[in-house]
């Protein structure tokens, strides 16, 4: 069943709390969102496997948060699409502000534009495919996941980055402190491969390049653990 | 925090709506700076004509006074704390110097050809329609609403700046060299009415300007010579430019259509304009100059 959700007639809270009361069994599988004039935090928190559409430009940290729901916006994003995203999916089939999926922890985050500065910033697990070019001081302190741009890179792309993976097929700027160019072995060709068919994109993995840490700021060092 | 609206008409034909576009866009920047607000708006000119803006009480008799000392009439158009005098450009330097003698308590915000600006503590909707913005025509507007961080409230503090001819600058961040540059600046004949590091900046342009710069030239300097954070929207008589620190550390999104070009802190303040839905809308980058002219 789908439910159609005003923005013009009716509040962002009322949206956002008609999603959280939502029950794990849910007949209302389907939300579009109308009119959303670039308002903040639209489908925050959702816990629960739906679908909602948000039809136009969304304001700061959309679908932040995100456990289970597949969002869809259909526009460009703010500052801190998908922070802190759990699991799901969210597609902006626009441009995203700053820090797209920061400190997400899992999901799926794919973005059809461009991404601008801190992409991925502090990311712990999230997958983040970005079919435009990242921005700079993108993957900042990346724990945990994948980042994926079939674009260009900006400067200081991973620094401090811990395990996190980074695949970009353009230009790389600087490299930020701690980052470096890895060989791009067989399971990283799988990953990158399982990673692109996911997320709809019918390119070649041997176009792209792989980043990483080169585990050597303080905390790499075995006598600086606690 | 602040919010951050501006408007560059590229067809005549939305010029009579430009003061109603930039007033609802700042009023839906009152989240960011609900403290005060001000605006810089650019009409007409009238040939050898000067536009001077003052801030100011009891201000009835001014035209009057100024008139007498300058034996020539001097209109002056009241809009609640602020007037608009229209005198010959020849004039100015006299008119500054007996609003300095006769009037200290009066300030003046702008003048150019074209400039007015107005500034004011409220809430920018009610600050918009006391000087009935929605009623103003013009080429090009600029706005700024403030949150306070680091200085009082007052009006004197409240954006745009603006320390030379047809020009103003309005600034969300903070710079951290602003002493060391307005001593540089003051003895270049740049002076500052307030102790504000925005004005610095606006000081420091007007100064590049007076070289003989470009305003995106002057910009592009300014990345030199700027240390701190900064989103800048600036107008001159015919320009209209926008600029970030390195690292984008504070919001700007950007709409472009065959008509206008509009910049917000927050797309949210673009959401009202004509033809959004199919405007190009974009993020500008950092340490990027992006400059528009009329021709003069």
């Amino acid at each position: 069943m789908t439910r159609v959700v005003d923005l013009q007639l009716s509040s962002r809270r009322a949206l956002n709390q008609a999603l959280h009361d939502l029950p794990d069994q849910t007949n209302e599988t389907h939300w579009t969102v109308r009119n959303p004039g670039g308002q903040h935090a639209l489908a925050v928190g959702i816990d629960a496997p739906i679908t909602v559409t948000i039809e136009g430009h969304a304001g700061y940290y959309c679908a932040g948060m995100n456990k289970h729901a597949r969002i869809e916006i259909h526009g460009n994003a703010g500052v801190g699409v998908a922070e802190n995203m759990m699991s799901g999916r969210v597609h902006v089939r626009g441009d995203a502000s700053q820090a797209a999926g920061a400190t997400a922890h899992g999901g799926l985050l794919i973005i059809d534009g461009n991404a601008s500065a801190r992409c991925g910033i502090s990311m712990k697990g999230v997958r983040i495919v970005v079919k435009g070019s990242i921005g700079p001081m993108s993957a900042f302190m990346a724990q945990s996941g994948t980042l994926v741009a079939l674009g260009d890179a900006g400067d200081a792309l991973g620094d401090s980055i811990y395990e996190a993976h980074i695949y970009v097929r353009g230009r790389t700027g600087t490299l930020g402190a701690d980052c470096c160019e890895k060989p791009m072995r067989a399971e990283h060709h799988a990953e990158l491969r399982a990673l692109l068919d996911e997320a709809g994109v019918d390119e070649d993995t041997r176009y792209f390049r792989r980043y990483g840490s080169a585990r050597q700021l303080y905390n790499f060092h075995v006598d600086n653990a606690y | 925090m602040c919010g951050i609206v501006g408007l560059f008409l590229k067809s005549p034909a939305l010029a009579p709506q430009l003061g109603s576009h930039l007033a609802g866009m700042l009023d839906v920047m009152t989240d960011r700076g609900p403290d005060s607000a001000g605006f810089a708006i650019y009409g007409e000119p009238c040939a050898g004509m000067t536009k001077m803006t003052l801030r100011g009480s009891d201000m009835a008799g001014l035209p009057g006074a100024l008139s007498a000392a300058l034996g020539e009439t001097v209109p002056g158009t009241p809009r609640d704390t602020h007037m608009v005098l229209s005198l010959p450009t020849a004039l100015e330097p006299r008119a500054r110097g007996w609003l300095a003698e006769h009037r200290p308590d009066v300030a003046i915000t702008g003048a150019g050809a074209r400039i007015e600006l107005y500034k004011e503590v409220g809430r920018p909707a009610d600050i918009a329609r006391r000087f009935n913005l929605a009623g103003m025509a013009g080429t090009h507007a600029i706005g700024h609403t403030r949150m306070a961080t680091e200085s009082a409230v007052t009006t004197a503090g409240a954006h745009p700046f603006s320390t030379g001819p047809d020009q103003c600058l309005v600034h969300n961040g903070s710079l951290s060299n602003h002493r060391s540059l307005r001593r540089r600046l003051e003895p270049q004949g740049i002076a500052f009415s307030t102790d504000n590091d925005s004005e610095v900046a606006a000081g420091y342009l007007t100064w590049r300007l007076s070289e003989g710069a470009t305003l995106a030239e002057a910009l592009q300097s300014s990345l030199k010579d700027l240390d701190g954070f900064f989103t800048f929207v600036v107008g001159t008589e015919t320009g209209f430019a926008v600029l970030r620190d390195p690292i984008a550390c504070k919001p700007a999104v950007m709409a472009e259509t065959d008509d206008y070009v509009a910049f917000g802190s927050e797309y949210r303040a673009l959401a009202g304009l004509p033809h959004i839905a199919t405007a190009r809308v974009f993020e500008p980058e950092p340490a990027r100059v992006y400059a528009w002219t009329h021709a003069p």
